[in-house]
Parts: structure tokens; sequence; C-alpha cells
């Protein structure tokens, strides 16, 4: 949107050129990684979390945060799954599950802007809350047999030509969402209300409006994401989704996205995604344990913000 | 005894003080007096050892100091109470005043309570106050806490202490009481720097006063042998010149219409209308109310009472949102805060009070943006490389002219300037004036607010006063002078009208 000089640019393309790197190296120390079906593989495994990461960086980018993500995942699969289960139309089920997932995310924008509650503590509230509603719904057991239903199996498991269907749903998600942010009056104001939240409203928007916005944005991605999950599981369990928030969030601020707002692109928190998707695999791949898996992935995100605070300073 | 000397200041390349003397003889109090902006903060904050000068010479009994922190200064006895007081309000009383200075066993960081409340409970009794220094020291009255401050001051062995507008929230009681503790103080041999719009005050207790202006030196006085009248002289004294374009502008029907506005603790009552064509100045002092007022007919500050009449007919006006589509439009006071996305390029600044105009339903038409902001850049003579320049790159100026240009894009009938021309510099003031007349010459009705008075004189129809939330005066802008209006804004004596 912002015209860049080659400094600035140099400096959203960073996060691009760590994947790279970290590609190139997870593929010199196993060379199996760099194969048709293990890149399919990750796109597929990365869908799911990206699409979540789509919706945080609209939320971030106000300045605000949503913790909930995980917990609505889990509420509208299960609420999906039943739905199944009792043979209702996949079609009907797909669209009640995306409702679900906005009018979750409504109400986290309703407490954010009219109950002027700070976001990280309203959604923290309502992550307990949704995950609370999830085990009371399912009794704590999961939802399977969901049927046959071969427009909801597709959702998940499908292919369209030879791209696995969820890889497609995220990269379709990515262009709406990409060209939403930049190209659209509502794009401009989530990052006015980011940037400057007073000067917003007293240019005349409707600030509490755009924040409900982005955070019913965001449940509705979560429930998306929630479909393709209990497609490819072909059930709901009800500790779906937990500490995904975190996944996504990390995704956000990999992609260069600024925690305090106003500054960021979702074209970053893909990359993002695709970071924390490949080094999940890679190290897999190359033998590292489980275990310290994580700690290479805290490293990552720490080396990665690190070198944003030196760019900006 | 302190002695500043020479000082000078400079922020960038904009000089806010230049060859500034201030002598505070042991023993008294010393008023320091200018307009907003004539550098008394900045001139205080150097002997507070907040800021360091450019130039001269800080003496203290005859010694050259450069203070390098604000704990420098204090080891010399040097205490500046602030205007925002600097109490802890969940901390009790003694707490507060013992903060940074706790009492402990030894080192080991144990707190002995016991003797630090019996300590404060002294120290207070001394100064008058016989409170439970127990309880949060938010439960004080303002009044108290500003006598909490002074004991704050004298427990770190303050020898010179300066107040920066200590009665702004006082009532007179609690005044003469702050008063009785600064001259008791003041015999044991303590010195006061005493800053303050309210002239009745300042004659009430200082000995004697220097005056600023415009970041200089203007002069000394004895309070005993000196006038309010020479007083305000000083302060506003400058030559008009031709700073302020002419303009030719038909006063048409009323515009806008305000009775009785009232928002609680910061204005009351006030009634005035604006014409078509008309420029109608908001004058007074810092936070005499004037931005709230505008705030409230904006939507964006909850008022009491009083309605809002837009070319005769009565509105409801609740939030900016309102307020635009009735054809207001509003300049804030504070472009970096509350005008500008200072991320956002100009061209996404200028648009953002109307992006219907340049949208074709929800897209954004980037040529037309484009298009748009290029013709207000060329109207407006904004300096920078494209549409596209960061406005956080801008000089202070040409930012301003963007806000203007965010609020011409919607073609207000009514525009409100808050401070239009504060930290801006000469050459763009002129500009922004004649952007003004071209709208009053274009039938808008514009209401000022500058705590310029020369600016006032310069530019306005009419004058409205304020003064503590309160309008003290409407007048018309014949033979009006500087002092007349410093008068109604400083709450002094009504002079005879020439």
């Amino acid at each position: 949107m912002l015209k860049t000089s080659s400094k600035e640019m140099l400096g959203k393309l960073g996060p691009l050129l760590g994947l790279f790197l970290i590609v190139i190296v997870i593929t010199i120390l196993n060379p199996s990684f760099m194969t048709t079906d293990n890149i399919l593989n990750i796109l597929r495994q990365v869908s799911i979390s990206a699409l979540i990461a789509f919706g945080m960086t609209f939320v971030i980018l106000t300045g605000g945060i949503d913790l909930s993500v995980g917990s609505t995942l889990a509420l509208t699969g299960a609420v999906a799954a039943t739905m199944l289960a009792s043979g209702i139309d996949p079609v009907l089920t797909i669209l009640a599950a995306l409702l679900l997932g906005a009018i979750l995310g409504a109400v986290n924008g309703i407490i954010i802007a009219k109950g002027k509650v700070a976001p990280f503590i309203a959604t923290l509230a309502t992550m307990t809350i949704y995950r609370g509603l999830t085990l009371v719904y399912t009794d704590g057991r999961p939802v399977s047999d969901l049927g046959n239903e071969i427009t909801f199996q597709m959702l998940g498991k499908g292919y369209f030509f030879g791209i696995p269907v969820p890889v497609c749903t995220m990269i379709l998600a990515f262009i709406v969402l990409y060209v939403i942010m930049h190209k659209t009056t509502f794009g401009r104001r989530v990052y006015a209300v980011g940037g400057n939240e007073a000067a917003s409203k007293l240019s005349g928007i409707n600030v509490d409006r755009v924040k409900i916005a982005v955070y019913s944005l965001t449940g509705m991605l979560a429930a998306l994401s929630a479909l393709i999950l209990t497609s490819r599981l072909n059930s709901a369990q009800p500790t779906a989704g937990t500490s995904y928030e975190l996944d996504a969030i990390a995704a956000v601020v990999l992609g260069g996205t600024s925690l305090t707002g106003g500054k960021g692109w979702i074209f970053g928190t893909l990359v993002g995604a695709l970071i924390i998707g490949v080094l999940n695999n890679g190290l897999n791949l190359i033998g590292v344990s489980s275990f310290f898996q994580q700690v290479v992935k805290g490293i990552v995100i720490l080396i990665a913000v690190l070198i944003d605070r030196k760019k900006t300073a | 005894m302190i002695e500043m000397k020479g000082i000078k200041k400079a922020f960038n390349r904009n000089v806010v003080l230049n060859n500034v003397e201030f002598t505070l003889l042991d023993g008294e109090i010393h008023a320091l007096m200018g307009e907003n902006g004539a550098g008394k903060s900045t001139m205080m904050k150097i002997l507070a050892g907040i800021y360091s000068r450019d130039e001269g010479d800080v003496l203290v009994d005859g010694q050259s100091y450069t203070f390098t922190s604000a704990k420098d200064a204090e080891s010399l006895g040097i205490h500046v109470i602030h205007q925002e007081l600097n109490i802890l309000p969940h901390l009790s009383v003694a707490e507060n005043l013992f903060l940074g200075k706790e009492k402990t066993i030894g080192r080991t960081g144990f707190l002995r309570t016991r003797e630090m409340n019996k300590e404060a409970q002294t120290l207070l009794a001394k100064l008058g106050l016989h409170i439970d220094v127990r309880q949060p020291a938010g439960s004080l009255s303002v009044g108290k806490q500003q006598l909490i401050e002074i004991a704050k001051a004298i427990n770190s062995e303050a020898k010179y202490i300066v107040m920066d507008e200590p009665t702004a929230a006082l009532t007179d009681r609690e005044i003469e009481t702050l008063f009785d503790t600064i001259r008791e103080l003041k015999a044991k041999g303590l010195s006061f720097v005493y800053i303050s719009h309210r002239m009745e005050e300042i004659f009430a207790i200082c000995d004697r006063i220097t005056i600023l202006r415009d970041g200089e030196y203007v002069g000394v006085r004895e309070i005993s042998k000196t006038s309010f009248d020479e007083i305000v002289k000083m302060m506003v004294g400058r030559e008009l010149g031709e700073r302020y374009p002419s303009r030719d502008a038909k006063i048409g029907e009323v515009a806008l219409e305000v009775k009785g506005l009232t928002c609680p603790a910061v204005c009351k009552d006030i009634n005035f209308q604006i014409r078509k064509g008309e420029i109608l100045a908001f004058a007074g002092l810092m936070g005499a109310g004037r931005t709230e007022v505008a705030q409230a007919i904006f939507g964006n500050l909850k008022k009491s009472k009083g309605d809002i009449f837009i070319h005769g007919e009565k509105v409801t006006i609740k939030s900016p949102i309102q307020a635009m589509k009735y054809g207001i439009g509003f300049v804030t006071e504070d472009r970096k805060t509350e005008g500008l996305v200072l991320d956002f390029s100009i061209k996404e600044n200028m648009f953002l009070t109307n992006l219907k105009s340049i949208a074709k339903g929800s897209f954004i038409q980037a040529q037309q943006e484009q298009l748009q902001a290029t013709k207000y850049i060329e109207q407006l003579n904004i300096r920078c490389s494209d549409a596209t320049q960061s406005v956080g790159s801008l000089s202070g100026g040409n930012q301003q002219k963007v806000v203007i240009a965010k609020w011409l894009s919607t073609k207000p009938d009514i525009l409100i300037l808050d401070e239009p021309t504060r930290g801006v510099d000469i050459g763009a003031k002129k500009e922004i004036y004649s952007i003004m007349n071209k709208l009053a010459e274009e039938g808008v009705a514009i209401l000022m607010i500058s705590s310029e008075l020369p600016e006032v004189l310069g530019m306005a129809d009419r004058v409205i006063v304020m003064h503590e939330g309160r309008q003290t005066a409407i007048l018309d802008n014949v033979d009006l002078t500087q002092e007349t209006i410093m008068n109604y804004a400083t709450g002094g004596e009504e002079v005879v009208k020439n």
C-alpha cells in the first residue's frame, strides 16, 4: 500500500529471506525435505494455522490481540461435527459454523470496543469461556462418526488439480484478505485505528465498528480452520486448537507486524506461518527431538524480533 | 541564591530560550510570567536538571554548576513541584513523603515504618496539616496533596522550590492555606519560584517578577513598584505588522449557535453564535476550557447541558461522526496525537475523514486518491517530495496543512481550528491564515481557538474570552487591545472600554 524505499523493501522481505535460509539449511541436512509430497504436506499443515494467523493480523493491526482463537476453533468444530453426525446438510453446517465463529468473535469485539476492556484480558476470559462451553457441549468426549458427505470430506482431504483443498482455501483466503487489507476503505480504517485511535475517532471513523469487525473476521477464520481440521481428522476434539493462538501470534510477529498496531502486512504473516510450518516439519526430518524443537522455535522467534528491533531503532 | 545568566536553548533549530536572565534571592518568592510558549517551563526544566542548556551559566551561591539529571539539582536543594502532582495515590502519605529515601534497618531493605510515620506526622504538623499519615495519599484533596508535595521537598532539604501553577485545581480556602505555608517557609529562608497565570495571586504573594516573551528576557520588577498594566504590556507587547493578511468576507446568517453549553468540571454556560464567513476566536489561557468547548461541540466530549443549533435547527451531536454529518470540521490542537496517523503517507491521512471521496463502493481508487492529494498539496502549498511521503517526516507547518486538507476534503460549513499555528514557523503561519481567510470568503464559519493574542487580534471578527471554564467576555474586534483580552483571561478587574 505504501510506496517504500529500497531499504524498507529489504526490511519487508526480511522474513522471506529468513524462510529461504531455513529451507536451504534443512534441505542440505536432509534432501528428502525437498520433495513435492513433503512440501504439499507442510502447506496442508500450515493452512490451518495460517488462516487463524491471517485473522490475527487484522486484530493486531488495530492494536489488539485475540487469545480466544483456539477455543473458538474447538467450539465451532464441535458444533459442526455434531451437526454432521446428526445428518444435517454439509453446506448448511459449514455456513452455520462460520456464522458461529463470527458471532464468537463479535462477542470479543463488543466486550473490547463497547466495554473498553483491554483485548488481552477480554480474550483471555473468552478463551476460557469458549473452551469451557466446548467441554460442556461435548461432555469432554470427541465427536466422531461424521458420515461420508463428499462436500465435507473434500474440505480437509480433497485435492484440486493435485493441490490439497486446504492449501487452495488458504491461498484463496490470502488473496481475498490481501485485497481487503490493502485496497478497501475497511483495510485503511484498520490501519488507521491501530496507527492512531484518537485521530481516527476524530476523523469520523467508527472505531468500535472496525474493532468488532476484525474480531468477527478472526472468529470466522478460526471456524474455517476448525472445519478443515474436523474434516481431516473426521472427528472434533474438545481440546483441539489448544495454544493455537500462540502460533498465530508468532506467525504475525515473524512476518514483521508490529504488536503496537498500525504497521504490518498479511504477506508477512503468510511467510511467518510458513517459517513455523517448515521448522516443525524440517526439525522432525533432521532428527531433532520434539522436546528440543520447542527451544529452536522459540530461538527463531527471538532472533526474528531482535533483528526487527535493530531495524526500527 | 540562584543566578541563571545568558541561558540559551534550542530544540533542533527552534530557539526557545535566548539569552535569558533569572535571579532567585534567598528568602524571596519570585514570579515567572509569560504567555504560553514564552519559555517558562523550559527555563525551569533547565534549572531542575531535566534539560541541558546550550549556552549560559547556572550559579548556585556563586558557584557554577552543570546539572545532568534532576538528582543533581535536588542535591543542591532545588526542587520542582510540577503542575501534575507526583503523588502515588495508593501509597500512604508517609510512604509518599519518604519515596526513594526510605529509612531502613541497616542495609537490609526492611523498612522502619513506625519511625517514618512518626517523622512524617511531625513534619506535616509543622505545615499545619493534621492528618493520619497512614491513609492513602489519593484520598486527600488536591490542596492537601499540594502541601504533601511541599513537605516532600522540605523532607529532602530543599532550599529552592519551583511551583508550576500550584493553584490551578485549588479552592480559595486551600489557596489561603498554601499561601500561609509558603510565607512561613519564606520567613525561614526558603525561596520559591512561582509560575502562574493568575495576576491577583502574584500580587498577593510574590516579591519580584521576571517576565519572558517568545523565549526572550523582558525584564524583572519589584511587585511593590509595578502594576497590573505594566506586567501585561511586558508580556504581550509586540507589533502586529503585516503578519495577518486581510480578507473580504461577507458575513451571512448564523451557521452555528451554542446555548448554555456545560461540561462537568471544564466549562459552564457557554453561549455564542457564529455566522457564515465569520472568524470567531476563543481567547484565554491554557486550561481555561476552550478546547473542551470545541470537543463538546464536535461530540467528542460529553456535555451535561446545553443545546447546539446548526443553521437554526436544533441538533443532537454525540459523536464526531454526527458532527461531521452536520458539516462540522475540527482541526485538533495536537496534530501528533489527535490529528495525524504518523506512519501514514500524506495522501492516506488526507482522506481519513472522507474515504468515500476516493473510493468506488468499498474499493479505494488509488489513482483518484493520488490525483486529489496532489490537488490539495498544490492548493495548500505543502512542501513534500510527493503524496506518498510519510507525514511523520514533514515539518510542523506542513503537517498542520495536511490536517487542514483532511477537513477541506469534507467540505465543511463550520470549521473549528484549535491552535492552528502552534509550533508552526512564521511563513507557514501566514499561509494558514490565508487559507482561513479564503474559507471565510467562501462562506465557511470559522471558530479559532488561539492562545496567541496577536493572532486573535489579527484574524478574528469577534473574540470570546474564557477564564476557568466560564465565558468572561464577547468582544468585537474593533479597537480591541491585548491588554483588554488578557484582563478578562486572567480574571482581572474589568477595564473600562475605550
